[in-house]
């Protein structure tokens, strides 16, 4: 490694010690207990906000994008350091959000130089939190049916209709959209807008999730006037952003099926539950033959993805291959959550006791059934591998 | 270091291939069977594979050969494992070479496997079931040792001109300590060689050793301190078993996709029923998923790294697992064909099944996984 790369890690390290909340470095333990940024910052705890806010001082919540649009400006291999040593200490993730790791990527392909300058800067400090408003409720695996719409104004856009499952709409500041521009063609007549939650006519209703959540929502939009700057990338050619976008969401979600860094809470969580017989092995055979073919799939899958990002990296990567990390991630994390819940017996299945911690692990199990059906389902993952990678025949 | 070949490995790659296909694709091995061939592979073929440099790809330049690594052995082996082609390279110009290398024995025997005149085999499993609870023993009697005990599975142990054996100079099986390895020359007084054609077709014997003598040169590496050469000859042959599925697997699942896109019923290509798509999908998933472990497997023991051994066994396991599921879908969706010997996917499975046992299965490795992780 090079002297630079050398400095750059021990000053990482240093900084991160020294600007690391403690409260920070452990694991998220449910979903709300992470932070999502946005206006209303009544919503993150005093350490959320510090640790975000330091954070992204130096660009360090998208810190491999541009320093022009709140990014650290680091190269790959900074990165990638950064990241081992946030590893090292599990530190949070400063800021979970959308912004970042769907719409960032889009605007940074197809944004103008205003929109990036814009949107880019605030989803770094955490300023704005962002929905996603695909699907509707006759366009799910289809999505391209979609018929909400918007009408040419003149100087604006009018957008009617309705969309569903709009994770956090409720919280959500924007939404990226797509809307219908033209009825006579189905793919090439969606167009990507761009627009502010307070907007009149915009107005959402939560979902209740098997989780005892509701992270999700009936989105409806009536007259709601979008400005023209607002669209993204040319009229009815949304199809392109949503599918690039949509390759990133995949990415994301397939990370999932990763163990977390420092430690294997699995395997530690089986061993305090159900212990070791005197040869030191887990003293239930068949589990521990679950759990242990478990880890060869998650380990060989955490190699998998490295090698997608080098390839990625290298331009090398087939372009369908984000849906088999998204398939094989996600079935991978809902086996993983099985085997928590099979590991931990009884203890989980508490709803709402204390010792419990509120039943998160029974309500993180139930979440990640959707991990194969959020961001297109495992049978339309299957069937872009065996079209695009396969070439089997329609 | 990315994880994928460089352009170099890319190249091997692509001769390697271009090499295999043409001189030894499985109507090669066919073709052995049929004959009943006694030896399990062409000697012919191997001294051409010594003359592509491909038996010197592990062994440093200083002793003549190219002095690369695991991942270049791997390229090699993949395309072996994609024809089924017959030939001790596994065990000779890899296994081995990892044991021998950096020994007195080095000098021995590189020449000859370099010329593609030396074939070595391995003396390591004493069951059914791989274990590295060795148990032959070796006495001390004279200028050297007496050995006696038996071996099971030593592939090529019929014709093989070296004999890498594991045996124990002292404590007890299971200990590390008191393992010593061997190198004891063909044709020994007091070595019963039973060679068994398996499944596959391909040749190993039960071998007994009543009294054996060696002298005391015949050791590799340290008396009682042969288990570091034992873990780079398994490390070595684990991996490079590993790659080897990897071919057998990604074989079969190309010949089966091919067969998914031409086989028509009710009108149209068999490929186009969605049921057949997605365990297709699903397959390929798996064999990506294999093929990164095996990658990264190689260059860590490349590279010397202490992760090395339980990438070894995830890779050896993932195979195991992808493989598997590679020859038996392969078989069902060929359908009824598949089940005929006329044609090759069955050849696929027999070869898979082999190579799965060898140097431990997919239940050794997850099990050795648990185990380095306390549970
Ligand atoms: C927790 C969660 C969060 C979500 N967040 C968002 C969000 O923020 N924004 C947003 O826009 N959307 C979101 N979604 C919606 C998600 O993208 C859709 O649910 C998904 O695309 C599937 O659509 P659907 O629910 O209409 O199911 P359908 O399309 O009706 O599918 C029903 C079943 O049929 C199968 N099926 C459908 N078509 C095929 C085919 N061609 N071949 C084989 N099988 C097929 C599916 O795989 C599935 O098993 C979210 C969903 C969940 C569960």
């Amino acid at each position: 490694m090079t002297q630079d790369l050398e400095t750059f890690r021990s000053e990482t390290r240093a900084w991160l010690e020294e600007n690391c909340p403690p409260s920070m470095r452990e694991p998220v333990r449910s979903e709300k207990d992470a932070c999502w940024g946005g206006r209303d910052q009544s919503m993150l705890t005093p350490d959320q906000k510090l640790w975000m806010d330091r954070m992204a001082a130096r660009g360090w919540t998208v810190p491999d994008w541009p320093k022009a649009y709140g990014g650290g400006g680091l190269s790959a291999a900074e990165t990638k350091i950064l990241r081992e040593e946030m590893a090292r200490i599990r530190a949070r993730n400063p800021l979970n959000s959308f912004g970042i790791s769907m719409l960032g990527p889009a605007l940074l392909k197809y944004g103008t130089e205003e929109q990036k300058l814009d949107h880019l800067t605030k989803i770094a400090r955490g300023e704005i939190r962002w929905c996603q408003g695909y699907s509707e409720p006759n366009a799910g695996s289809d999505l391209a049916g979609l018929a909400a719409s918007a009408e040419d104004k003149g100087d604006h856009f009018l957008v009617n209709g309705q969309k569903v499952w709009t994770s956090y709409a409720d919280k959500a500041d924007w939404i990226f959209c797509l809307v219908r521009t033209d009825r006579t063609t189905k793919q090439g007549g969606i167009s990507f807008v761009l627009f502010d939650m307070a907007s009149e006519g915009v107005s959402t209703k939560p979902i209740l999730l098997i989780s005892g959540y509701s992270p999700f929502c009936e989105t409806f939009m009536d007259n709601v006037k979008v400005p023209k700057a607002n669209l993204v990338h040319e009229l009815n050619k949304g199809w392109d952003v949503a599918k690039y976008l949509l390759g990133h969401e995949r990415e994301m979600i397939s990370g999932m099926g990763l163990s977390s860094p420092g430690g294997n809470p699995l395997i530690d969580g089986a061993i305090a539950a159900i212990g070791l017989d005197h040869d030191g092995r887990l003293a239930d055979p068949l589990l521990r033959a679950s759990l242990a073919l478990f880890e060869v799939r998650s380990k060989a899958f955490g190699m998998m993805s490295e090698r997608f990002i080098d390839e990625l990296k290298a331009g090398r990567s087939h372009p369908a291959q984000p849906s088999m990390m998204k398939y094989y991630g996600t079935e991978l994390n809902k086996a993983r959550h099985e085997l928590i819940m099979a590991a931990g017996g009884t203890d989980t299945l508490e709803w709402e006791s204390d010792a419990s911690n509120g039943g998160a692990a029974a309500r993180a199990w139930l979440r990640t059934k959707a991990n194969s059906i959020e961001g297109g389902t495992s049978e339309v993952q299957l069937n872009i591998i065996a079209k695009r990678i396969l070439e089997l025949p329609s | 270091m990315p994880l994928f070949l460089n352009d170099e490995q890319t190249m091997l790659r692509d001769t390697a291939k271009e090499y295999v296909a043409e001189h030894a694709p499985v109507g090669h091995m066919r073709r052995l069977r049929d004959a009943k061939d006694a030896t399990g592979f062409d000697r012919t073929l191997w001294k051409s594979f010594a003359e592509m440099g491909f038996t010197g790809i592990l062994i440093p330049e200083a002793d003549g050969g190219l002095g690369l690594g695991h991942v270049e052995a791997g390229v090699v082996l993949e395309e072996i494992g994609r024809n089924l082609t017959p030939s001790p390279f596994l065990t000779t110009a890899v296994a081995a070479v990892s044991a021998l290398g950096g020994t007195a024995h080095a000098a021995r025997w590189f020449p000859g496997i370099l010329s593609g005149d030396t074939v070595a085999a391995l003396a390591i499993d004493e069951g059914p079931k791989h274990r590295t609870d060795i148990a032959l023993k070796a006495e001390r009697a004279g200028n050297g040792f007496r050995l006696s005990g038996t071996k099971r599975f030593v592939t090529h142990g019929h014709v093989a001109d070296l004999l890498i054996v594991a045996a124990r100079t002292a404590g007890a099986a299971g200990e590390k300590d008191g393992v010593t390895l061997f190198a004891v020359e063909a044709g020994a007084a007091g070595l019963a060689n039973d060679p068994q054609r398996l499944a596959d077709s391909s040749f190993a014997s039960r071998l007994t050793f009543d009294g054996v003598e060696v002298d005391a040169d015949a050791v590799i590496g340290e008396v009682d301190g042969g288990w570091s050469g034992l873990t780079r000859l398994l490390a070595a042959g684990r991996t490079g078993a590993s790659a080897e599925m990897l071919g057998v697997g990604g074989g079969a699942m190309d010949m089966t996709v091919a067969y998914l896109k031409e086989r028509k019923q009710f009108g149209v290509p068999i490929g186009s029923f969605q049921a057949l798509q997605h365990r297709a999908a699903h397959l390929y998933s798996e064999m990506e998923v294999a093929r990164a472990a095996t990658l990264k497997a190689q260059q860590l023991l490349d590279a010397s790294d202490p992760g090395a051994d339980a990438a070894v066994s995830v890779a050896k396991a993932m195979t195991g697992l992808a493989t598997t599921l590679s020859v038996q879908e392969g078989i069902q969706m060929h359908g009824g064909i598949g089940m005929t010997d006329e044609y090759d996917i069955g050849f696929y499975m027999k070869r898979a099944r082999v190579l799965a046992e060898m140097f431990g299965d997919t239940n050794f490795h997850t099990d050795q996984l648990a185990r380095a992780a306390g549970y």
